[in-house]
């Protein structure tokens, strides 16, 4: 049961990203493209997931659990450290020169284009570089 | 150039939402695409690995879905090269396993629950996108 609502899940998310246009990088570079040819949907798609998602949230998460897990898991680290800075300034360099977003290259993997899997490819190399980097650093510091 | 499309735009971003929800409320979890993606791809476990997979399978599936309903396909462009691909491709990767999260995690996920954490790095990622893409189209010129 609960891989069939993670699939029909997966497909609202992904419909989502479709239908709104994130799904096309172009569009997404345009609407960094503040100077140039702006594009500002994405603002709009940004609101209103987030206002939508807030209340979605308030409402399911006075449930003791979610209904196919034993509990919720919500991220517990509060702590802003230059780990989290530092990798969302890449991050933002790798989405300003392609337009992709994990969630916005996973549904264009369905288009039958190369070039969102070769993207995906070398994002998978980049976490797993990643993730070694971590654990070598925490070697490190514990040792 | 790309065409603003406002109802679109509302339409899609809603349902990203409503998708949002539906993870907290069937599995309990954020709806971080990267951390999705990382968890079915460096699985601890099959259990675990099980609802990952079908949930990008959903995702992959939506292209067809959308164009089997309105009759056109989505509307897509790749604006660069491959080796631009590849190269942005593992600075995203880098990029979302040390900041922990992306454009869904933080941007929608986390904002919603107000997480500080999630603020700062969407206002980070979102500044340096908008600040790379000044640098490249209108200062060295794309």
């Amino acid at each position: 049961m609960r891989i069939v609502w993670a699939l029909i899940t997966g497909l609202v998310f992904g419909l989502g990203i479709t239908v709104s246009g994130m799904i096309n990088p172009s569009k997404v570079l345009n609407f960094f493209d503040v100077a140039g040819t702006w594009d500002p949907s994405l603002a709009f798609v940004m609101a209103s997931a987030l206002l939508t998602t807030a209340v979605g949230y308030r409402l399911v998460l006075v449930r003791p659990a979610p209904l196919f897990h034993a509990k919720f898991h919500l991220p517990k680290t509060t702590r802003i450290d230059r780990q989290l800075i530092a990798g969302s300034a890449i991050y933002g360099v790798g989405w300003g020169l392609i337009g992709y977003c994990p969630g916005g290259v996973v549904p264009a993997l369905g288009l039958g284009h190369t070039e969102p899997w070769v993207f995906v490819a070398a994002l998978l190399v980049g976490m797993a570089i990643a993730r070694f980097t971590r654990n070598q650093l925490a070697k490190a510091v514990a040792a | 150039m790309t065409e603003f499309t406002p109802v679109a735009a509302v339409v899609g971003g809603t349902l990203i939402g409503i998708g949002a929800v539906m993870v907290m409320l069937f599995l309990g979890r954020v709806a971080g695409i990267s951390g999705i993606l990382s968890g079915a791809v460096f699985a601890s476990s099959w259990d675990d690995w099980g609802w990952r997979a079908a949930f990008l399978a959903g995702m992959i599936a939506a292209p067809a879905v959308f164009t089997w309903v309105t009759g056109q396909a989505p509307e897509f462009m790749m604006p660069g090269t491959t080796a631009v691909s590849i190269f942005a491709g593992l600075l995203v990767g880098i990029g979302v396993t040390f900041g922990a999260g992306c454009a869904s995690g933080h941007g929608v996920c986390g904002l919603a629950r107000l997480s500080p954490r999630s603020i700062v790095a969407t206002g980070v990622f979102m500044f340096v996108a908008v600040a790379t893409v000044f640098v490249n189209r209108h200062l060295i010129g794309g």
